[in-house]
């Protein structure tokens, strides 16, 4: 029997995030249709032998509720989600809830951080860790990135032929190594027993020298930093490299890049899911053409699109939206019950909830998807500003709620919600 | 009674042409300036013909460069309107005086007075009352004056009730007149006697003197006035031009589905479904504008493109040029002939020269070479 943690954080995290992480958690946030960490949970329940999926977070139980819920009834699993009290740390969380995660003695466990996406390799790294016969503690999904971006990740280095990590650092700030940690492990229970060690030397640590823990919890633990760094070289942790597409999903642009992959995976996993022929789908609809596509796009079925649009790639339409004549959609997600009117241009942009853009606008981002020159390259998530205290372009973002006029032109900016625009707007964040 | 009859009857003009038009470059890259389509017209047709219903039967071209073409396009035009059209040649710069003694001898064939313009001027030409008003106070010359907001920035006119000019002040940093120089005149033919044959400014050198001599009066213009020598003022120029056609002749003026506003619009141009075009624009001869193309305060020339859902304002579109779809065009971009703008591209204030492929958007202004 099988588990996975998927960890979400908190609200205090995913800042980066803003402001589409306002209104909705960011592990909910929909890409390629669907929340994040659904896609997570997808990966999951490929895995015949996988009974139970444990989100751990510590969003409030009623922000979460919902999700887990649909997600619940919608595959044959046992979902949960399990509040921590306070920010514990990557690993104080789950050695927190270890009793929930090791009940029914599952044979290993998998740890999936949820603000990452993959096509996750979860039975290759399965079957990996379970081929190193009970030496290895932990598995690490390990990818290739260039020598300048690597000392933004875990970086590890490993033995080529039997995948033994010798050496493991977390965001080191001189080069080590290009392969780094994807977020993505797989345990056996015994990790707990390592995390007790660790917990109870904190304890006598804490109450010997009194606060001496930056004021955080006492049950606070650092994964990579108190765990994977330790165990590296002990013969226990191992790392699979795999070639997959993987990427962080820090910044709002990385929504976009994360969202042309999941809908290229649907064209393997779920072809049905994809808008790519343009017609309504039998069963639903009468084979008439929904609109111009161009691969690959995703369009919920309640949205209501006019037959003279022209979407894609890389477009994924929410519940509700309204779609006029002529507008046309590349690189973007327009998220629910939003309205997008006549002859409208939307490109490298992200619509929040329920926003309207009135006929003749143009709104537009610049992407910020990895140099697809460079071997290995991944996502750069630049900061808002550079040097000069100038807005770094990145995609425009309409918070929920935003309302953009006709004919205005809206370029690499950032709305926040409840906006009503009466200008154009280029290079600015609009609060 | 050796000289024409022409010469006797119907007075003459002298426009000043002048050089290669740079400031409405890239359009005067193809195409000279007086025969740049303002309003669907060449910009010199609108004077000749405004001086042609004035009586003018002679209209002397004073030009620096020769271009062949243009003098032959011009000439047929002369020929429909029954006039006698000369190109004087300067070979060198005369200034906005000098090409006045150049064509001393015809413009001295008869006594009666003569108009000059300069030739970048758009308005309703007030040539005839401009006549009567100079025969009237009975001195050598008359220069119409227009009124500006901003007199700081030009030269200003300063006269008295009766219109005789006292002065001339170079951009006035405090108030003195807000009227100045709208360059078309008239004048005896004993103004010639004051130029020389060599370069020399009318505005700096000439007029100043006929002031002091009591010589010079000012007419003031009461409706429109624009110097459309550059695309920001060529644009402004075709919003007043458009409301005066209004005022004037109405049905000259573009009707129908999805029209704003004052619109010209060439018959032969084709409009699609779900436009909006307007307010002030104009659409030249073979355009051919897609559906759901929005277009605004732009003057579409000659056999360009607009393709669907396009949305264009400020801006004037080169002869044969084409706008993909889904493109953003505005701030005064200015595109030469047989320009491409490829699909869903932003061009903010370019200046784009001839036969030039846009594949990348132009969010600043900027020249395209």
């Amino acid at each position: 029997m099988l588990k996975a943690v998927i960890l979400v954080g908190g609200s205090q995290k995913g800042t980066r995030f803003r402001p589409l992480s306002l209104d909705v958690p960011k592990p909910l946030f929909p890409v390629a249709g669907r929340p994040i960490i659904q896609h997570h949970i997808e990966a999951c329940v490929r895995l015949k032998e996988l009974k139970e999926i444990l989100i751990i977070g510590y969003y409030a139980q009623s922000e979460m509720e919902q999700f887990v819920n649909d997600m619940q009834s919608l595959y044959n699993v046992n979902i949960r989600y399990l509040q921590e009290f306070t920010p514990l740390g990557t690993a104080g969380g789950m050695y927190h809830f270890r009793d929930q995660i090791s009940i029914g003695n599952p044979k290993a466990f998998f740890i999936l951080n949820g603000d990452v996406c993959a096509d996750f390799p979860l039975q290759a790294l399965h079957d990996y860790h379970m081929s190193r016969e009970g030496k290895a503690m932990i598995t690490i999904m390990s990818t290739e990135a260039t020598r300048q971006q690597a000392v933004h990740y875990g970086c590890l280095v490993f033995d080529k032929d039997n995948g033994s990590v010798s050496h493991y650092v977390e965001k080191p700030s001189s080069y080590v190594s290009t392969f780094i940690n994807c977020g993505v492990y797989v345990c056996s229970t015994e990790v707990f027993n390592l995390m007790s060690s660790i917990f109870h030397s904190r304890q006598l640590e804490y109450h010997g020298f009194g606060n001496g823990h930056n004021g955080r919890d006492q049950g606070h633990i650092q994964w990579e930093q108190e765990v994977l760094t330790p165990l590296a070289g002990t013969g226990k942790l191992f790392a699979l490299p795999v070639n997959n597409w993987w990427s962080q999903i820090k910044t709002a642009g990385s929504a976009i890049y994360a969202n042309r992959h999941y809908l290229e995976l649907y064209r393997k996993t779920h072809p049905e899911r994809l808008a790519n022929a343009g017609t309504k789908e039998i069963g639903d609809g009468d084979g008439s053409l929904i609109c111009t596509i161009y691969p690959d796009v995703y369009i919920h079925p309640t949205a209501s699109v006019h037959p003279t649009a022209h979407l894609g790639p890389n477009v994924s339409i929410g519940p509700g939206v309204s779609i006029g004549p002529g507008v046309r959609i590349r690189e973007s997600i327009i998220l629910e019950n939003a309205v997008i009117k006549d002859h409208t241009l939307i490109l490298h942009s992200i619509v929040g909830r329920g926003s309207n853009i009135g006929c003749w606008a143009r709104v537009e981002g610049t992407p910020s998807d990895p140099d697809p020159n460079k071997p290995f390259a991944k996502m750069d998530n630049p900061p808002l500003f550079n040097k000069e205290g100038k807005l770094n372009p990145s995609i425009t973002i309409l918070g929920c709620f935003v309302n953009v006029p006709s004919e205005k032109i809206l370029l690499n900016s950032i709305v926040l919600p409840h906006k009503e625009l009466s200008r154009n707007f280029k290079n600015e964040i609009i609060l | 009674m050796c000289g024409s009859e022409n010469t006797r009857r119907g007075t003459r003009a002298l426009i000043l042409v002048g050089g290669f038009g740079t400031r409405l470059r890239p359009l005067t890259l193809s195409c000279p300036k007086p025969l740049v389509d303002f309003a669907n017209k060449p910009i010199l047709l609108h004077q000749i013909e405004a001086l042609v219903d004035a009586g003018v039967v002679q209209v002397i071209l004073a030009v620096s460069y020769r271009a062949e073409q243009m003098e032959a396009e011009l000439q047929l035009h002369a020929e429909r309107l029954g006039i006698e059209l000369i190109f004087s040649h300067e070979n060198e710069p005369l200034g906005t005086a000098g090409p006045l003694a150049l064509v001393k001898d015809k413009l001295q064939a008869s006594s009666e007075p003569f108009y000059v313009l300069n030739s970048d001027i758009i308005c309703d030409f007030p040539f005839k009352q401009l006549e009567a008003f100079h025969r009237n106070h009975g001195k050598e010359g008359t220069i119409v004056v227009t009124k500006v907001e901003e007199p700081s920035k030009y030269g200003v006119v300063v006269y008295d009730e009766a219109g005789a000019i006292e002065s001339f002040v170079e951009k006035p940093q405090e108030f003195i007149s807000n009227k100045i120089n709208a360059g078309m005149y008239i004048f005896n033919p004993s103004i010639l006697d004051r130029i020389p044959l060599k370069p020399t400014s009318i505005e700096k050198e000439i007029f100043p003197a006929m002031a002091s001599d009591h010589q010079l009066y000012a007419m003031e213009l009461s409706g429109f006035w624009m110097d459309v020598g550059q695309p920001k003022d060529f644009l402004t120029g075709m919003c007043l031009y458009l409301t005066s056609l209004r005022q004037s002749h109405p049905e000259k003026l573009y009707n129908g589905p999805g029209i704003v506003g004052n619109v010209l619009i060439d018959p032969t141009a084709k409009i699609g479904d779900g436009c909006r075009i307007g307010p002030n624009v104009t659409i030249g001869p073979n355009v051919v504008i897609e559906d759901g193309v929005c277009i605004k305060r732009s003057t579409i020339l000659k056999e360009a493109t607009i393709k669907s859902h396009s949305w264009l304002d400020s801006c004037i579109i080169g002869w044969r040029s084409t706008i993909g779809r889904w493109v953003r065009v505005e701030g005064i971009t200015v595109l030469g002939e047989d320009v491409n703008v490829q699909d869903e591209l932003y061009v903010n204030g370019g200046q784009v020269l001839p036969h030039k492929s846009i594949s990348q958007s132009v969010p600043d202004p900027q020249i395209i070479m």
